[in-house]
């Protein structure tokens, strides 16, 4: 289990991993504790919070810890996905680019500079405004489609220094082709750097993701947190001191999602950067 | 050339293409035209991307106009064709024909929402208040984080290099919206101590721009707030990306040789270490700033600062699609822009890059 190791390796980053696991597992089992779906209680708008409501109601009298529980699930799902997507063609054609070279390189590392220069979030806005994006499979595959850019560049300048390594020419002597030689070879040098990149463009997606929900491109279809965010701020909930629970909840808990993937790839970076370790 | 040369068409010729040979060898030729084809790339997609796909909105256009005003539909036709710069009937290739020379003459088509206004204008009034309040922003991040981060590396596991560092690592991880969503609602609606209301846009309403003192302190004001948010949130990436640099630098072998040489500490740190320490963060600077600029989309309306991202949200809210098609034109430009210039300035602030560059 290397990455387990390299995990222990810094103090900030193990805790990272912790906060990150746990919300995960809250994220899976949480809902096969409370109700799916909550119905509107007029009688309960904006509660403070109380044995009954830990977190007080929203502006329809709905539980909002119990939406907070439920809503963590696709926020994640999402960012997992997008960056599989986006390592996966990165890994890819950013090796292919280094090992083939010649045009099939300069063509790859063209069309990575163009949507590198194209700024994603804007990206995004125009295609949600121009298609239904409501399927969070769906946003996943279009945010994941967009972010292989930087990764694509590392994995290819990584590759180019690993095929001139001894035991590299020795496979290439011995022929054993060159889709093995990229897997079996040299890909598993690059494990922590390729997680690392992973929970970046993780973190990504998710800033793009609760992005798009926030300004209301992404058609609200459950309680997750961005869509949370987007009622919150759209009803004018900030303006009613009661209903700060409401705006903060998923602030806080997309803030510590966030930081708890930062911290992590501390401890990759230290790993690649030794000179950075703690004593 | 020389007089001699242009008398003899043969030799001229020879000359020029040996000419247009050595031009395209050059970096900055072949780094300009890159930069050319991405823009022409991104306008290729937008305009497939508008039209190909089913309900695109040319027809969205002209069906509602057809049954909501009763208009026919050569009508409606023709006047989708003046807003999108589009015609239907015409062959896809010539449309493409079209509306590529009409972007180099610099017609985007109309908004739908104010027929007879050119998208160019409309971008260009809510630009500058983006480029303006994200430059600044950028500047002070940059000069802040790198101080910060040559501290934290020359302090390295002192108290200010961790308490730096969680700082840096808190913000950073903060989405910048969420940023401007909490002192929006902690110092504006809960403590009151910001006037948040009155902060809105990019300028007091009725004031008119002018070069005044007056006018930047109220431009000020109205940035202040987006500009706090850019920088809390870009500073950590700057802090630690010069600390692991620094910390790299002063392993080098021509550090530990300044030492020897007696040199002093402050010549060590600015000609030796600093130096070589930042350089290799300009490019990052410009893919940043693009990173900023897509960002603005959402802090923009947090705080209805009237800036592109203000108007980006407000041309999806309604639909107006050949602004958010400039839009999107535009913010890429700028970002190419930025992009070009920081490689070409690399080039001569780094003489290692400037030779392998050209590989």
């Amino acid at each position: 289990m290397t990455f387990l190791r390299s995990l222990m390796r810094s103090k900030a980053g193990f805790v990272g991993f912790v906060v990150f696991a746990l919300m995960v597992l809250f994220a899976l089992v949480g809902p096969l504790f409370t109700p799916g779906y909550l119905p509107t209680d007029l009688n309960a708008v904006y509660l403070p919070p109380s044995l009954s409501h830990p977190l007080g109601t929203d502006s329809e009298g709905r539980d909002i810890a119990i939406q907070m529980i439920n809503g963590g699930w696709s926020v994640i799902l999402v960012g997992v996905v997008a960056a599989a997507i986006s390592t996966f063609v990165a890994i890819v054609f950013g090796s292919l680019a280094a090992y083939l070279g010649r045009w099939v390189d300069s063509v790859i590392v063209t069309v990575t500079d163009i949507v590198l220069t194209i700024p994603q979030i804007v990206l995004l806005a125009v295609l949600a405004s121009l298609y239904k994006l409501d399927s969070p499979w769906l946003l996943a595959v279009i945010i994941g489609a967009f972010s292989w850019p930087y990764l694509l560049r590392s994995v290819r300048a990584q590759v180019f220094s690993l095929k001139e390594r001894e035991y590299v020419e020795a496979a290439q002597l011995l022929d054993l082709g060159t889709p093995r030689i990229v897997a079996r070879e040299i890909l598993p040098n690059m494990a922590t750097f390729i997680m690392m990149n992973f929970v970046i463009t993780m973190t990504n997606a998710i800033y793009a993701l609760v992005g798009l929900y926030f300004l209301g491109l992404a058609p609200i279809v459950d309680d997750n947190w961005g869509a949370m965010l987007n009622k919150a701020w759209t009803r004018g909930a900030i303006f009613f001191s009661d209903s700060i629970f409401y705006v903060l909840a998923p602030v806080i808990a997309i803030s510590i999602l966030q930081l708890s993937l930062v911290t992590m790839t501390r401890s990759f970076e230290e790993i690649l950067n030794p000179r950075l370790r703690e004593s | 050339m020389t007089a001699t040369e242009t008398a003899r068409p043969a030799t001229r010729t020879a000359a020029m293409r040996r000419f247009a040979g050595r031009l395209s060898r050059m970096y900055v030729v072949r780094r300009v035209l890159k930069a050319i084809l991405t823009v022409y790339f991104v306008a290729t997609g937008t305009f497939f991307l508008v039209r190909l796909l089913p309900g695109n909105p040319v027809d969205v256009y002209i069906n509602t106009q057809m049954s909501q005003y009763g208009v026919s539909y050569q009508e409606a036709a023709s006047q989708a064709a003046g807003l999108f710069s589009f015609n239907p009937d015409r062959p896809l290739l010539e449309q493409y024909w079209e509306y590529l020379s009409g972007l180099v003459r610099g017609d985007m088509g109309q908004s739908l929402l104010a027929p007879g206004t050119s998208v160019l204008d409309i971008i260009f009034e809510y630009l500058p208040w983006t480029l303006f309040s994200v430059g600044l922003a950028e500047l002070i991040s940059f000069s802040l984080g790198i101080t910060f981060g040559m501290l934290m590396a020359y302090w390295r596991e002192s108290w200010l290099d961790h308490v730096l560092s969680l700082i840096g690592s808190l913000t950073q991880s903060i989405p910048n919206y969420l940023l401007a969503m909490l002192i929006v609602v902690f110092f504006g609606v809960q403590l009151e101590w910001l006037p948040i209301a009155e902060m809105r846009g990019a300028f007091s309403p009725g004031v008119t721009p002018n070069f005044s003192l007056d006018f930047f302190s109220d431009v000020m004001y109205h940035a202040g707030l987006p500009i706090t948010v850019y920088v809390l949130t870009t500073i950590g990436g700057w802090m630690l990306v010069m600390k692991s640099s620094t910390v790299e630098t002063l392993g080098e072998d021509y550090v530990t040789v300044a030492r020897a040489r007696g040199l002093t500490d402050g010549r060590i740190r600015s000609a030796y270490v600093g130096r070589n320490a930042v350089l290799p963060l300009f490019p990052q600077f410009a893919t940043k700033l693009g990173f900023v600029v897509g960002g603005s989309i959402l802090v923009e309306q947090v705080f209805q600062y009237q800036g592109i991202g203000y108007l980006l949200f407000q041309s999806v809210s309604r639909r107006d699609y050949p602004v958010l098609q400039g839009i999107l034109l535009i913010v890429t430009v700028a970002v190419v822009v930025a992009n070009l210039v920081s490689d070409l300035l690399y080039g001569r602030l780094d003489p290692r890059v400037s030779v392998s560059g050209k590989g």
